[in-house]
């Protein structure tokens, strides 16, 4: 655990914690929700296996080691704050995550702003990903474009925020900490893209948090702390969903990292009726469509269709890729959404 | 302030006259009382409005997803503007040597302390979680302009209010004698603040040596601190902030609005404090003068700010620029540059416009232009970013601020006039022994006839 890592923790007692964790970690516990024996129990909460037949069991663990271990050894749990903490700020290792949206074939069907808004408790008009009515000049045609946020390699958000409430991961996502923020919206200002969103009052599920909150503590008076604990699970604030949201933090397109973790599309992706998204790993050079689910080569697809990315000019550098609206499926209603003096409102 | 000063003899019938002329307002008056009774009652209904944004979040201002920054932030930057002039008048003009700054160096600081003091408060009022404030230093990254703010702002605050103090080190210690109607407390205050000062050359030389340190740092410190405040816009890529002359543009801004305040306190002092011996129409008429050199230099950076990209009209600061010159913010634009800036400027480069009662009126008129003027820096820009905005409500497409915004503003104006009110009743507002040394010194010249001083 590096230096930096360890400011992390405010305590010496989470700090102890934290590296135990690790070194279990690195023993070789399935990645994804298995953090082992004390941890678990100082997170009040364990969901044992059953036990194996032969007592062994091979997992990848989270540094893409393949391992064995013994099954008996092996407690499952949810990570608790302080673990998806740790883990949201690093990011996935060896991944380079990366989009691409085919502008021919978006007819606006706003599926992938819906999705994004359930799973991540956003109103109708705060977005993660918003489709856009685009028209580049006044004789081209008008196209609509999904825009989340472009995840940029060198994002001039993260560098002007002044807690770090907002950072790049190793696997190229652009996170935000909400626990973190403390509302300044320097990054909104900063951000070329109209990215960021903010919660300018209590978010669309205060209420249902706020009963939560409160069942927990009459749960934990009680000493029902089994059941306390799955509950404190479900309402801990998860970095990579970023839920709960909170008022007076920011929000914005997380690339899902919570379904990346668990090796799922991204929410918007899958959600697509009309084949607009492709989502992969730069690494891997492929990019599987959401809704065919057919796997590319990310160099050739870019290559083949001239792929291009938004504002370059800026220098961005971004991780969102956009295909152009050429030979477009659908038609656009009107001829024109350019005011006379042509320019965008 | 004179470096020269290492010993204290004045005359001591010239001492006593100034000395009771300039405590004669000290203390709490009838008047007083009011008009503190008056901010107070104005400050507790404004912060019911700050506890209505506290409670309900930032929805209850104009700000939204796109102009996400509004008056505020506005106001910040015409705090921290502001409060620069201390440095203005004490540094520059002290270190260069010019004496008729002598009465005046004193409300300029107060000016300085007043805002700068209430400067970090605002933006604790702009921030949508103002419970974490302690972030910023627990989490602080080096690299954000944010931090650099913090930073400056803090150092610049702490110089400023040494150098109001430390004059009045001397000044304490020879009103101590001579408050006979004043409050025990007060007395009391002055015997512990005045340090045992007995006028004796060494604490001179000490004083002397600090104050000459101070005036040194606080340049830089002051150039620092606007610099910084202008990178908070200019470190983004939004057409009417990316600009590499926001620093200059700003600090020169920034004396113009500083000036404009030390005038208006100067007015006031002079007329219910009775100083106008102290504060007369040569004071009035150099201040002038300051200020049309401040607003030329200003005026020179806002025509290169706004010609500049007129001359090349990209897509997105054509849409900057018509919204300014001729569209929605039109009027406030021109209003600000016409009524805050080049009218005022004209007319005060004629002698009769410099009296104290003009200038004071042209100088309200440039005040309340600067602080517009921020204002029009800050959201026009916030409302045309790169990408359109498209399916959100009305409100978030154009920014009116609130009434409740107004009143938290409003909040902060009454906070430092409230500090100013107090400094200037609790402590003498002028220098009474670099008064009196300046007055014993024209006194010895006269009665020697050894030399005759020039007018200045
Ligand atoms: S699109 Fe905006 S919010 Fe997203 S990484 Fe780039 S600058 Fe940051
Ligand atoms: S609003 Fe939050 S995330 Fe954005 S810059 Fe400020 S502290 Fe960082
Ligand atoms: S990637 Fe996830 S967070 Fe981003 S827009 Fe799609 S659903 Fe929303």
């Amino acid at each position: 655990m590096s230096e930096d890592q360890k400011k992390k923790f405010t305590s010496d007692e989470e700090y102890q914690k934290a590296t135990r964790r690790d070194f279990m970690k690195k023993l070789g516990i399935i990645g994804g929700a298995a953090v082992a024996g004390s941890a678990a129990l100082v997170a009040g909460m364990k969901f044992e296996d059953k036990k194996g037949k032969d007592g062994y069991i091979r997992a990848v663990n989270d540094d893409n080691e393949l391992i064995t271990v013994p099954k008996s050894e092996i407690k499952y749990l949810k990570p608790d704050f302080t673990e998806l903490q740790r883990r949201g700020r690093e990011g996935l290792k060896g991944r380079k995550w990366v989009m691409v949206i085919n502008l021919a074939k978006c007819r606006n069907a706003r599926k992938c702003v819906e999705a994004c808004q359930s799973a991540h408790h956003l109103r109708p008009y705060e977005y993660h990903i918003n489709t856009l009515k685009m028209q580049d000049g006044k004789e081209t045609a008008p196209y609509y474009m999904p825009k989340p946020c472009q995840h940029c390699d060198n994002p001039p958000c993260t560098a002007v925020c002044p807690v770090n409430a907002t950072f790049k991961r190793q696997d190229g996502i652009v996170l935000i900490d909400n626990e973190r923020c403390i509302g300044c919206r320097f990054c909104i200002a900063a951000c070329p893209y109209s990215a960021r969103m903010f919660h300018w009052e209590q978010p669309k599920n205060h209420e249902e948090y706020m009963h939560h909150e409160e069942e927990y503590e009459e749960l934990m008076h009680h000493g029902k702390i089994n059941e306390a604990a799955e509950l404190k699970a479900k309402i801990d604030y998860d970095i990579e969903l970023n839920v709960p949201q909170k008022k007076g933090t920011i929000s914005k397109c997380l690339f899902s990292a919570d379904r990346l973790r668990e090796g799922k599309m991204p929410y918007c992706v899958s959600a697509c009726p009309n084949g607009v998204f492709y989502f992969g790993d730069e690494n891997e050079d492929a990019v599987t469509n959401g809704t065919t689910k057919e796997t590319v080569r990310l160099s050739k697809l870019l290559r083949d269709n001239a792929g291009y990315r938004l504002l370059p000019e800026l220098g961005t550098q971004p991780r969102v890729y956009y295909l152009p609206p050429k030979n477009r499926l659908f038609d656009f209603p009107e001829e024109s959404i350019l005011p006379e003096d042509g320019h965008h409102s | 302030m004179s470096a020269s000063v290492d010993h204290f003899s004045p005359d001591k019938n010239k001492l006593n006259k100034i000395a009771e002329d300039i405590l004669k307002p000290v203390g709490f008056s009838k008047s007083f009382m009011l008009w503190m009774g008056f901010l107070t009652m104005v400050f507790l209904i404004c912060g019911y409005a700050y506890g209505i944004q506290l409670e309900k979040g930032l929805i209850v201002t104009g700000m939204r997803d796109f102009v996400s920054w509004g008056m505020y932030i506005a106001n910040f930057v015409f705090f921290v503007a502001v409060s620069l002039v201390g440095m203005l008048i004490s540094a520059v003009l002290g270190l260069i040597g010019y004496k008729w700054i002598k009465p005046i160096a004193r409300i300029a600081e107060i000016v300085a302390v007043g805002f700068a003091m209430v400067a970090g408060l605002v933006i604790v009022v702009d921030m949508g979680r103002p419970d974490r404030v302690h972030h910023v230093f627990l989490y602080g990254r080096v690299q954000s302009p944010i931090l650099w703010d913090v930073t400056v702002i803090t150092t610049y605050m702490t110089i400023s209010i040494l150098l109001y103090f430390l004059p009045l080190i001397p000044d304490l210690a020879i009103a101590k004698g001579r408050m006979n109607n004043a409050p025990k407390w007060l007395v009391n205050l002055y015997e512990i603040l005045s340090l045992k000062w007995n006028h004796s050359s060494k604490q001179f030389k000490i004083l002397m040596k600090s104050m000459r340190i101070l005036l040194i740092l606080v340049v830089p410190t002051a150039f620092g601190i606007h610099t910084v405040t202008s990178w908070l816009f200019a470190a983004t890529s939004r057409s009417g902030w990316d600009s590499t002359i926001f620093g200059p543009y700003f600090l020169t801004g920034a004396f113009v609005a500083g000036t404009a305040a030390v005038v208006i306190l100067m007015f006031f002092y002079r007329n219910s404090f009775k100083l106008e011996k102290y504060l007369t129409d040569d004071h009035f008429d150099k201040m002038g003068k300051l200020l049309v050199l401040t607003a030329l230099v200003y005026l020179y950076f806002n025509i290169n700010e706004y010609l500049v990209p007129a001359l090349k009209m990209k897509r997105v600061d054509a849409l900057h620029l018509h919204a300014l010159f001729a569209g929605h913010h039109a009027f406030l634009f021109w209003a600000t540059q016409l009524g805050g800036l080049i009218i005022p400027m004209i007319l005060m480069m004629f002698k009769p416009f410099r009296k104290p009662g003009v200038l004071t009126f042209l100088a309200v008129c440039v005040l309340i232009g600067a602080w517009f003027k921020r204002y029009i820096i800050v959201i026009p820009t916030m409302e045309h970013p790169n990408l359109p905005i498209q399916g959100v409500p009305e409100a978030f497409m154009v920014y009116s601020p609130t009434v409740i915004e107004v009143a938290v503003t409003l909040m902060t104006f009454v906070m430092s006039l409230m500090i100013i009110t107090i400094l200037s009743k609790v402590f003498p507002i002028i220098p009474i022994w670099e008064m009196a040394e300046e007055a014993s010194h024209e006194g010895d010249a006269e009665a020697s006839k050894t030399e005759s001083l020039p007018a200045e």
